[in-house]
This record gives structure tokens, C-alpha cells and sequence, in this order.
């Protein structure tokens, strides 16, 4: 058994994935306490869905360990009970909700389904929760009738964020789920998503390629590249004082005030 | 904008489709003036209409589309144009690069027949001049191996080096005009200033004029001289790119307080109200009110025209900046 940090709700250490002769996350290790939040910053192919994946359960580590509360995550050949109680632990947020919601179902039976699956509530308990999840992410309760089809791309990554909420995880795993939103409507989400944090004390690991939105929602940053972890501090540190080169090159490619698109001098890959 | 001699101009458009049956407008009013070799950014969030200002410009609208008011380049009415004259428009002086470039590229087509389509099939060229020049081409917007990328397919480059290919598929038949719709939206941020670098400088060698279609406001004021803010429909604010911080209206405003950037970890981010509306969904006034902290009575009731304010033109009826609230006041008791 690996050791546990007392209090630590993620310690992943020496995290490893290979495809065939691909390493696609090479020697790579997190931790997180309650109600932190830590954003892992890289571009395509930097490893860093690889290692949110692995960490929501939906990949499993070719080496390197995970442990969730101090418990490690279920095999593929787990009983689903264990499933189930791994599920309360760790939940995950795509880039396109409507693609990880189901499109066919109303987004109250969506979040009614995680409750009677993984709650006690029944009956009238059971809707007044689901009511009050919504309120949470901002929906209006009679959204609960909507498909996802006739929801905005904001209101579909609510409900996303709300169904995910419903099981009280420690861990919410956020994979560029501001990504594909429009900017007034990424404000909102970020907004809430910090509002949520404060409110419930659940982590998050916040996954993006866009630097500029980190300050916004994480307190530590850990720069990928290439499938390893590059640079890691503070927000602060890693914005204002971060010396590695790479990090520099993702700082300045954020577009800002007085900035001018520049090409990149060919660094050694 | 004087609109004397503006390369592109866009007056008074409006633009109705056919959709289930009904008919919506798309576009309420837009008007742009782009002069030779100048670069405008046409900036606004999902729907609100900037895509199919584009669309309009090059004749690419579905079936059924009704189009109101007119689009002049080079003097020439495009709205008019016999769709011969408008292929020829389009093969020659006005170039687009699009958001996802896997959607343009025939995929089982080589790089090199891409490329060179165009001037081999139209223009008449010598297959082997047309494949040197693509292959210089590429060159210039930083594809080192040109020649063996002309023999590769979209699946064999990643999304940034296809972009820099529809770029220089754009720059081959030496337009006057590119409009490119949200050309770095899918790239990595870092692809996203690489590419952005190389549109600029090509532009600039070239004294290409431009429209920049995206939602990014600071991405927009990074390469363009001018900026124009669409909502709904609309152009609600036109102004220089400089002067984006002391913006009239209460949108633009808005969209750059919710812009996320790296201003340190004590900036915090505004986030707007409510949702963006869609063009067919916008009543008799103004459209942002209903998620306007500003708005007034006069807002929901009246639609508000483009007029000069503060450097450019804002569509708004109480037009101020927070430095310069006195204005706001006079503005009001001269619409009262």
C-alpha cells in the first residue's frame, strides 16, 4: 500500500501511461486538499487529459498509483458497489456537455438518475434535491423538463456541472469545461464554479490549455509538456516569477492589453 | 469611417433565412467600412451575427436567404453581382480562412493538389510553377519542409500546420481582401500567436485589407486598427483599436470585464448576466437591456441607431465611459 497523507483527498504519484511505445504521462505526481484547486496547464499532446482521465478512473495507469481519500481507485474488475463508492469520491466535467450529456434525456431525470442510483432520497425528497442542485448552478427548476438540445452551451455545462455535483464528490475533474464557451458565458461559469468551491469544499483539478483563465479559478499550477510535469508553484509564483522558459512561452501567448502576436524561436522539442 | 474610398463597404444590411417554416432575421443592421490594406475585427459572442456578415460579403448563404441593404467592394456592388462575376470575386481579390480547417480540405486530397487547384484550373498556371510557388508560399508562413508537405494529406499535419496551410491557400491568388472567421478558436494558445504572428506579417507585407471575425476582444485589438462589436444582430459599437479601454458601450464594456486575462490573481472577473439573445429573438429595444446594468426606460422601448460617440460610433442611448459619466447625463436630455 502506498502512504497516505493524512487529510490529502488526491495523491497521485509517479504516474505513468504508455500507448504501445507511446508515453503519453511520464513519471507525473499530484496532490490535493480539501476545497484546493490545482489547474494543470499544457498544450495538445502535453499528457494532461491522459493524467485527468486516469485520475477520474476512466484510464488506468500503466505504473504509479492513485489514491482518492486514502483509498485506491476500483480495476477494471471491480464490483460495481465499489464502483459506486469510488463515484462519490471523484466525478468529471467534459469540454462539450452535449456530447457527455444524454441527449435524449430531460435534464432533471439526468440528475434524478446520480441521485437514486447513489443517495438515500426518494420520492418528493429526491425532486426537492434535484431542484435545489439546479438553483445551484444557476437553472431555473422548470429547466428540469428541457432536453439538452434546447438548452445554451452555458446552460448545458450547468446541468453538466450540477449532475456531477449531485453525488457531493471531494473531487470535481474539470477537463477545459470552459473551453468551448463564449467569454461572457465562461465568466459565468468560472464564477460559479469559485462560488461552488467556497460553498461545498469539494477540489478541483482544473484542466486547460489557456493560461489566462487559471488566476481565475486555481491557487497551484502544474505545467505539462510532452507528457511530463515541467514547472509547478503557487499561482502567484508560477505567473509572476516562473523562470522556465516553456512557462514563459505559454504566459506570453496569452492575448492581453498592448500584446502582439509573436512567432515562436524554435525551441528544441 | 469617411466611406469615401473603403475597399469593402457594408451599409444598411439585413439578411432573413428560412428555417421551419418561418422566417427570421439574422441580421438587423450591420454596417462596415474596410479601407485598402486596413484590418477591421468584427467581434461578438455565438449568434450574434458575425459568421454570416461574412457569409453575406462572399454570396455563401443557405437558400432562402433574403439580403437587405448592400455590399460594395472595390466599388462594385456584390450584392448584385451576377454569380459569375462573384466566383470570379471570390477566386481572385477576396480570400476566407475558416475556423475548422479539417471541414474545408478534401482529406484523401495531397496538400500540393489543394494548393494548387486553384491556379492550375483557373488562373492556367504550369502545374510545376503552381507547385513552387505553393511550396514557397509555405515557406513564408513558417512550413520549413514545403516540398515534402505538398505530398502529405490533412490527416498527416496537426490542426495548427493545416491552419498555416489554409492560409497560404487564401494568400496564393493574391486577394486584396481576407476575411478569416475565427481562424485560432480550435488551436492551442500558443498555435493561436504563432498563427496570428504569421496572418499579421504576411497581411502587412502584402498590404492586404482584412476582416477578423472572433470573440476575442484583445485578440482582435492585437492585429486589427479598428474594432466593430456585434450583438444580436447588430453592430452596437465601432471604435479604434486603442481605444477599446474607454468604450462607449455598455456591452463592449462588459465583454471586456469578462475577458479572463493575467492581470494578476486580486483582478476579478465580471461576469454578464443572462445569455446572449439570439438576432430573432430581440424586441423593440435596444437588445442588451434586458442584461444592461445602465439600462433605463428608453432602453426597452427604443431602438437605439449607430451614432458618433466618444472615437467611433456606439448604438447605445446613453453612451458613457466611467471616466466620463458627465457625457452620459447630456447625452440623455438631448434624446429626452
Amino acid at each position: 500500500m502506498p502512504e497516505h497523507t493524512p487529510g490529502a483527498i488526491l495523491e497521485a504519484t509517479g504516474l505513468r501511461k504508455t500507448f504501445g511505445d507511446f508515453t503519453a504521462v511520464d513519471d507525473v505526481s499530484l496532490t490535493l486538499t480539501p476545497g484546493a484547486s490545482l489547474a494543470v496547464v499544457g498544450e495538445s499532446g502535453s499528457g494532461k487529459t491522459t493524467t485527468a482521465r486516469m485520475i477520474a478512473g476512466l484510464e488506468q495507469p500503466t505504473t504509479g498509483t492513485i489514491l482518492l481519500a486514502g483509498r485506491q481507485p476500483p480495476g477494471p474488475r471491480a464490483r460495481t458497489t465499489e464502483r459506486r463508492r469510488f463515484a462519490q469520491h471523484v466525478q468529471m466535467v467534459f469540454q462539450d456537455p452535449y456530447t457527455s450529456l444524454d441527449r435524449h434525456q430531460r435534464i432533471g431525470d439526468s440528475i434524478t438518475e446520480v441521485l437514486a442510483l447513489h443517495t438515500d432520497l426518494r420520492g418528493s425528497a429526491r425532486t426537492a434535491r434535484m431542484t435545489e442542485l439546479l438553483e445551484q448552478v444557476g437553472l431555473n427548476p422548470q429547466q428540469a423538463i428541457s432536453r439538452p438540445r434546447s438548452l445554451s452551451g452555458g446552460q448545458r455545462q450547468r446541468a453538466a456541472i450540477a449532475r456531477a455535483l449531485a453525488v457531493q464528490p471531494r473531487l470535481l475533474v474539470l477537463d477545459e469545461a470552459v473551453a468551448a464557451l463564449d467569454v461572457s458565458v465562461q465568466a459565468q461559469i468560472l464564477t460559479l464554479l469559485q462560488d461552488i468551491r467556497r460553498q461545498t469544499q469539494v477540489a478541483y483539478l482544473f484542466i486547460t490549455h489557456d493560461l489566462g483563465v487559471v488566476p481565475h479559478i486555481a491557487d497551484e499550477i502544474v505545467v505539462m509538456r510532452q507528457g511530463r510535469v515541467v514547472d509547478r508553484g503557487t499561482t502567484t509564483e508560477v505567473l509572476d516569477r516562473s523562470q522556465h522558459p516553456y512557462t514563459r512561452a505559454l504566459i506570453d501567448s496569452v492575448p492581453r492589453r498592448g500584446w502582439k502576436p509573436r512567432r515562436r524561436p524554435a525551441t528544441p522539442t | 469611417m469617411t466611406g469615401t474610398h473603403a475597399l469593402l463597404e457594408v451599409k444598411n444590411l439585413h439578411v432573413t433565412l428560412t428555417g421551419d417554416r418561418r422566417r427570421r432575421t439574422v441580421l438587423h443592421r450591420v454596417d462596415l467600412a474596410i479601407p485598402a490594406g486596413a484590418a477591421l475585427g468584427l467581434v461578438g459572442e455565438s449568434g450574434s451575427g458575425k459568421s454570416l456578415t461574412a457569409r453575406t460579403v462572399l454570396g455563401l448563404l443557405p437558400q432562402g436567404a433574403r439580403v437587405e441593404g448592400e455590399v460594395r467592394f472595390d466599388g462594385r456592388s456584390l450584392t448584385a453581382m451576377a454569380p459569375a462575376a462573384l466566383r470570379g470575386i471570390r477566386s481572385h481579390e477576396i480570400a476566407m480562412v475558416f475556423q475548422d480547417p479539417r471541414a474545408h480540405i478534401n482529406p484523401v486530397r495531397t496538400i500540393g493538389d489543394f494548393l494548387t487547384e486553384g491556379l492550375v484550373t483557373t488562373r492556367g498556371v504550369r502545374r510545376a510553377v503552381a507547385e513552387a510557388r505553393a511550396a514557397a508560399l509555405l515557406g513564408e508562413v513558417g512550413i520549413a519542409d514545403g516540398a515534402r508537405r505538398l505530398r502529405q494529406r490533412p490527416s498527416e499535419l496537426s490542426g495548427g500546420l493545416l491552419q498555416r496551410v489554409m492560409i497560404a491557400a487564401a494568400l496564393l491568388t493574391e486577394p486584396r481582401l481576407l476575411l478569416a472567421d475565427e481562424p485560432t478558436t480550435a488551436l492551442d494558445v500558443t498555435t493561436q500567436a504563432e498563427v496570428m504572428a504569421i496572418i499579421d506579417e504576411t497581411r502587412l507585407q502584402r498590404g492586404l485589407a482584412m476582416l477578423f471575425i472572433t470573440h476575442d476582444l484583445a485578440l482582435a485589438a492585437a492585429v486589427c486598427d479598428r474594432i466593430a462589436v456585434m450583438y444580436a444582430g447588430s453592430v452596437v459599437e465601432e471604435l479604434p483599436s486603442g481605444h477599446l479601454s474607454d468604450a462607449e458601450h455598455p456591452y463592449t464594456r462588459a465583454l471586456m470585464a469578462s475577458r479572463p486575462d493575467l492581470g494578476g490573481p486580486g483582478k476579478k472577473l465580471t461576469a454578464i448576466k443572462g445569455r446572449p439573445l439570439s438576432a430573432f429573438e430581440t424586441g423593440p429595444g435596444c437588445a442588451f437591456a434586458p442584461r444592461c446594468p445602465d439600462a433605463r426606460d428608453t432602453c426597452t422601448t427604443q431602438h437605439p441607431a449607430l451614432l458618433p460617440a466618444g472615437s467611433g460610433q456606439a448604438a447605445c442611448h446613453f453612451p458613457h465611459h466611467p471616466r466620463a459619466a458627465a457625457g452620459a447625463a447630456e447625452r440623455s436630455t438631448s434624446d429626452a
